[in-house]
Formats: C-alpha cells, structure tokens, sequence
C-alpha cells in the first residue's frame, strides 16, 4: 500500500513547494537559460557589441584541439578519480566494520579528510610533490624517479587523480560504513555457518546489498569529479602540462573569468550541461535496473 | 508643537545641506590589484594625495589579483557603475583597448581636464605600450617592469667564474651553465614567465616581429609569426639543453622561482619587479644583468619590453570627476612620488625625471641590479618589433604558449612543429577577438 498525505487546502500544496521552486528558477533554470543563449552570441567583454551567431561557438569548438583534448582529460581523470576513491574506501569501511579495537579514532581519521577545503588540500599536496622543495619528491629522486610533474602530463594526471580522490574517499567512506552497518548480521551469519570464507560472504552477500549505495556514490564521484576538483587544478597544475590536466570545468573556468570569452566558454557551458544530463539519464536507466533494493 | 517640529526639520536639513557643501570633496575611486606590502605602498600613495588638497578624495580599493581586478570593473561597468580608475594588466591592454565605449583615452582626460601635462615628461619605452599609433596616451603605466637574468653570486665564484662578468649572449650562458653544473649545481639556469621572458621579449630583444601590424598595433587582424627560425632556434636550444642541465623548465607564471633561490639553479631569468622577493627568499648575494642574446642575430640587442598593468580611465563619469582623475595622475607622475615608487617597489620609474632623481640620489650605486632593468628598456630607441604587443585574446595565447613549450621541452614534439601549431590556434584566437570587436 502506497502512503499518502492528502491536502484539503488546494492552495497550501503549491505555497509549500514554491521557496524550492523560485530557488530552483532563479540558480538553476534562469542562469541555465542564460548560459543557452550567450553561447549563440559572440560578445566582447564590455558588452558593448553583440553579434548572434547561431551555432558557430559550438562549431569553434568542436574543431579546436584543446577543447577536444579536454574532453579526453576529464573522461580519464573523471573514472580514475572515481574507481580510486571508491575502491578504496569501499576496502576501509569493510575493515572499518571489523574493526573491535579503535575503531571510532580509526573513523575519524578516514572522515578528516572531508573538512578540509579543496584549495587547501591542493596545496598540499602540491608542496608534498614539488619537484624543488617537495618532502615526496625527495624520497622519489632518492630512489631514482624522475620526478617533474611540472614537465611530466602523466605525473602531474596522478597527481591530481590523487589529490582529488583522497578527499572524496572519506565522503565514500561515511557511505559505505553506513550501508554495511545495515545489512543484518544473521545473513552473514548463516553464510559463515555453512563455510563461506571473508571474501566469498563479501561477493555474495555484502556487495549485492550495498548495490544501491555503490550506485548512488557513482554518481556522486563522477559530479564531483567533473565540478568540485577546480580547485584542485587550479591550485596545482593550471591545466598543464602541455594540456594534460586540462579538465572541461578549468576551461571554462579560464576562457570566461581569465580570459573574457563569454560565448565561447558559454557554448561549453551548455556542453557540459548537456554531458552531465546524458550522463545522469544513462545512470538512472540502464544502471539502475541493476541494482537491487 | 507642530510648528516647532517643522523648524526643526528646517534647521536640521539646512544644516546638512551647509555642512555639504562646504565639504564637496568629489570621491575618485581606484580598483587595484596589488596585495601585501604593495597594497600598502598603494595607499599611502593615495593618503598623501588626500591630505595635499581637499577638492578630491581618492578612494583606493582592493580588488584581488589582475584577473579579479579586470572582472570586476568589467562586470561594475555591465552594471553601470564602474570606477573612475582600473588597474589593467599589460595583456588585457588589447581588450581595453578595443571597447571604445567603456574607456576615456588618458590623452583626452588630460587636456580636457586643462592642467599642464606634457606626455614628453615619460619614458617612452614605458608608455610606448599603452598608446594609440599615432603615439597617443591611452592609459597611464602605473607598475611596469622588464626581465633581466639573476646570478648567484656564490656559485660563480664555487665554479670559478667572474661574478663581474656575467654571460652576455646564450652560448657565453651554456658555457657558464656547464660550469656551474661541473662545480655541483643541478642546473644552469632556469627561467619564469617564460612566454613574457623567452618569446614575447626575444622577440622585441632580438628585434624580431611576434606579430604581424607591428605586434597589433596597427590593426587587429594581425597574425602571430612567432615561428621564426631565430623563435624556432631558441626554443629548440632550450629544449636540447635540458639533457646537459643546463636549462631546467621551472613550471608556469613564476613557480619556479624556488629553484632560484634555493641554489637548484645558479641563473635565473625573471621580472626585474621580482628583485624584492628574492631578496627576501635567497640565502646568498646575487646580481643581475641584462638578457643574453644570440650574437648571431642582426638586431640584437635592441630592447625589451615591459610588464606590468596600467591605469585606465573609466567612460561615463562627470567632467568634475576626470578633472580629479587628471590631477591624481599629475600627481602620481611627479618626480618625487615616481621615484619613491620605483625605490621602494623596483618598478621601473615612468617618467625620465624620477629616474635622474633617483640616480641623483645615489641608489645605483647601491644597488646597481636596479639599473640593469631601465638601461635595457632604454638601450636603443624602440622599432615596431620592441614597442609592445596588442594581441586579442592575449590571455588565451599565453595559456597555448605554456602547453606548446611544456609539449617541447617533454619531447613530444619539436620546437618548429610546436610553434608552427602554436601560431595557428593563435591566429584562430586573433581572427576570434576580430570578429567580436568589429
């Protein structure tokens, strides 16, 4: 049986959801809209001269190298960001969750991360690994890595891949640790009663029934991954080297507030825009059905 | 009562009004970039010139880094509000430039504003950058500096060099470097802001062009013909000359300065304006000189160009108001003010009298790294190729400069594919800003 509220007043319903929905018209739809059309426009940055010029910011685009570079970066920073920090964290809140002794300080320590401003967690990790004073970077040239990540793409990539999923793995963890917490103890029981090893109760009972968490965190990483990390590359690479940290948000980013390409970063915008709803679309249809609740 | 109560008002209101006219200061307001000790300097600055006279109040205000300080007079005049007065990096002069609405030439400001000003006062390799072709005064250089290369002073005399003969041309530079790596360095030299230092100067150093028109000057549909076999040789030295050590890529903007001062590298080519940081961060003495050059090429030395930002005039204000514009910049150009800035800050001072004031006074003598700067701007008289640059969408050149020289010096191309690609997305980003500023 379905429950549901019924309202006598035929007014009250709309006054009650309307502060959600003018919030949601003035930050999200308007600004939307916005974005739509100064992609159609080429505009100085004044404003004083405004051409329409229908579809060729989209076409500039699709025809410049760096854009199209971008595209690729994100793809692969997006999905290692996401694998890497959810991997782990999913193997921390496993042990997190048989874990007797300590496990609240353990908890904490997983969780500190999240407190920590992006930016800041960028620096950090940028004086770790920079190539003149880094403490890492000592360690690494020690054992005879070249390390440059100011000259290496692949490096610098790692670098913020791990910057990034450092601070996502404890938003995982607290995920995690929760839907483990609400699988009850008997089916796992059962199971070791009748000689499933740790791992074969993991596979077979824990996983499926975290299946809906592991889904909701997909989501949740590869959005963050695709908007939050700005201040990671910010602060870290700029986009370098050589274009190989050059992720679509920074992009955008640089060509509207550095340098005053209003349609051009708007047509990207409105990409974006279209890459996310295609992306959230595909999860919720074919993705969803694969999981169980 | 009530008759009481309307007197009062009466009294209070014509009280105010009193009390307001007698104090019609007129409110200038400038939009700076400059943080920290800088910031300070700003607004003593502007404090002096309040307390000299009371028909104007400049209201100096802190906007962030350049980028921030550009956005935000850029969306105060979309809004219609903007300041009287912006603080604009040297690569947004083209964009300044080109919204003809939003802007008032400083050239129109001060005659209209009847003071005596006399452009002639200034550097010209200075104001050569902000001004129309004709020569005219578009906006008033504030902060400019130049490059010049740093040595360490302790790691010639470990490699047994001469600290009073520092490397005048690239292949005295190699021969320095290798010797300096013999003696233990991890590398020769090092440079920041290498699109500014190793393009945009080598250029105007070498007396070679950047860009078509006369680096833009003279229209906007100039094309970037920073491929040139004297462009196309440099860079490939520097990426060849990484296998010896001899040249280290420091990273973007100046992120490698580190390397400088912690002994990595014992040559360093930066800003003249980065003289104070280093004083600060390096535990050693060092000097600097002017930029190495290939003795090879015909026209060099010729001399270099500046950085820096500048000051531009905001459209849309009354006559009053640019009257008191006019008479701050009369102010901020006096000998005294000019040379105290360029003392305390190692700017380059803007007008020829401040720079004689300073030689006067013997700081030269003291510091003799702070000369280096303003004899290489002033060491031969500018040509089209060492006037400056105005390039739309110049940000953007800059971030393809990084890439296309980080792809060199990686080795995943060479120095003539690199630039040959880097000067078509250039051109695309030219033909761009051509076609929304028509």
């Amino acid at each position: 049986m379905e429950k549901r509220v019924v309202f006598h007043n035929k007014v009250l319903p709309y006054v009650l959801v309307a502060p959600q929905i003018i919030i949601t018209l003035v930050f999200f739809i308007w600004p939307a809209f916005m974005a739509l059309y100064q992609s159609v426009q080429q505009e100085d940055a004044f404003g004083l001269s405004t051409v329409f010029v229908g579809v060729e910011n989209f076409k500039y685009i699709f025809t410049d190298p760096i854009y199209l570079n971008s595209i690729k970066v994100t793809m692969v920073f997006s999905l290692s960001v996401a694998a890497i920090a959810m991997s782990l964290s999913l193997l921390l809140a496993v042990m997190a969750d048989r874990a007797i002794r300590g496990a609240t300080a353990y908890k904490t320590f997983i969780i500190w991360p999240y407190a920590v401003a992006p930016v800041v967690a960028a620096v950090m990790w940028y004086f770790l690994f920079n190539p003149t004073v880094g403490m890492i970077s000592f360690f690494l040239k020690a054992v005879g890595v070249d390390w440059n990540f100011t000259l290496k793409g692949g490096q610098a990539m790692l670098l913020v891949i791990i910057a990034a999923a450092w601070r996502e793995m404890s938003y995982n963890f607290l995920f995690f640790l929760a839907g483990l917490q609400t699988i009850p103890k008997p089916f796992i029981e059962a199971a070791a009663i009748d000689g499933a090893s740790p791992a074969k109760r993991f596979w077979t009972i824990s996983l499926p029934l975290l299946s809906p968490t592991v889904f909701f965190l997909i989501v949740m990483n590869i959005v963050y991954a695709f908007f939050d990390t700005f201040g990671i590359i910010h602060a870290v690479t700029e986009g370098g080297p050589s274009e190989a940290t050059n992720i679509m948000v920074f992009k955008i980013y640089h060509d509207s507030f550095e340098a005053l390409d209003l349609g051009g970063s708007a047509a990207q915008s409105v990409i974006l825009m279209f890459f996310v709803i295609c992306l959230t679309v595909v999860q919720f249809r074919y993705i969803e059905r694969k999981v169980h609740y | 009562m009530k008759k009481h109560k309307i007197i009062l008002i009466l009294a209070i209101v014509v009280l105010f009004v009193g009390i307001n006219s007698a104090q019609a200061v007129t409110e200038i307001q400038w939009w700076f970039a400059h943080g920290g000790r800088l910031g300070e300097k700003v607004q003593s600055i502007v404090a002096d010139f309040n307390k000299l006279q009371n028909k104007y109040k400049v209201v100096a205000t802190f906007k962030g880094n350049y980028h921030d300080t550009m956005m935000a007079g850029i969306a105060a005049f979309r809004s219609k509000n903007p300041p009287h007065i912006l603080q604009v990096f040297e690569v947004g002069t083209a964009t300044m430039m080109a919204a003809k609405g939003a802007i008032k030439p400083v050239y129109e400001v001060m005659s209209e504003a009847g003071q005596p000003w006399d452009q002639n006062a200034y550097l010209s390799t200075v104001i050569g950058y902000y001004t129309t072709p004709e020569g005219k005064m578009l906006s008033m250089p504030f902060n400019s500096s130049t490059p010049v290369l740093y040595y360490n002073v302790d790691a010639f005399k470990k490699a047994g060099l001469d600290p009073d003969k520092p490397p005048k041309t690239w292949p005295e530079v190699a021969d320095y470097a290798k010797k300096l790596v013999a003696a233990g360095y991890q590398g020769g030299f090092s440079t920041a802001w290498i699109s500014w230092i190793h393009i945009e100067n080598f250029g105007a150093w070498h007396n070679v062009p950047t860009g078509t028109k006369a680096n833009g000057f003279e229209g906007l549909d100039t094309e970037f013909v920073l491929n040139s076999p004297l462009h196309v040789k440099h860079i490939q030295q520097l990426a060849d000359w990484q296998k010896e050590k001899i040249f280290i890529y420091g990273g973007r903007r100046n992120k490698g300065n580190a390397k400088f001062s912690s002994g990595e590298v014992a040559m360093y080519t930066e800003s003249s304006a980065g003289y104070a940081g280093f004083k600060k961060t390096s535990k050693f003495p060092f000097r600097t000189s002017m930029l190495p050059y290939w003795p090879d090429a015909a026209g060099a030395p010729q001399n270099t160009i500046i950085g820096g930002a500048s000051l531009w005039v905001m459209a849309g204000h009354s006559k009053a108001e640019y009257d008191g514009v006019a008479t701050f910049f009369n102010y901020i150009s006096t000998p005294a003010v000019q040379a105290d800035w360029h003392q305390f800050t190692g700017y380059l001072p803007i007008t020829t009298d401040a720079y004689y004031l300073t030689k006067g006074q013997g700081v030269y003598d003291k510091k003799p790294g702070m000369e280096t700067a303003l004899k290489q701007m002033t060491l031969n008289k500018p040509t089209s190729n060492s006037r400056g640059l105005r390039f739309g969408n110049f940000v953007q050149m800059r971030a393809v400069m990084y890439d296309t020289l980080e792809a060199i010096f990686v080795g995943k191309t060479t120095a003539k594919k690199g630039l040959d690609d880097a000067v078509a997305k250039g051109n695309r980003l030219l033909r761009k800003f051509e076609k929304a500023n028509k």
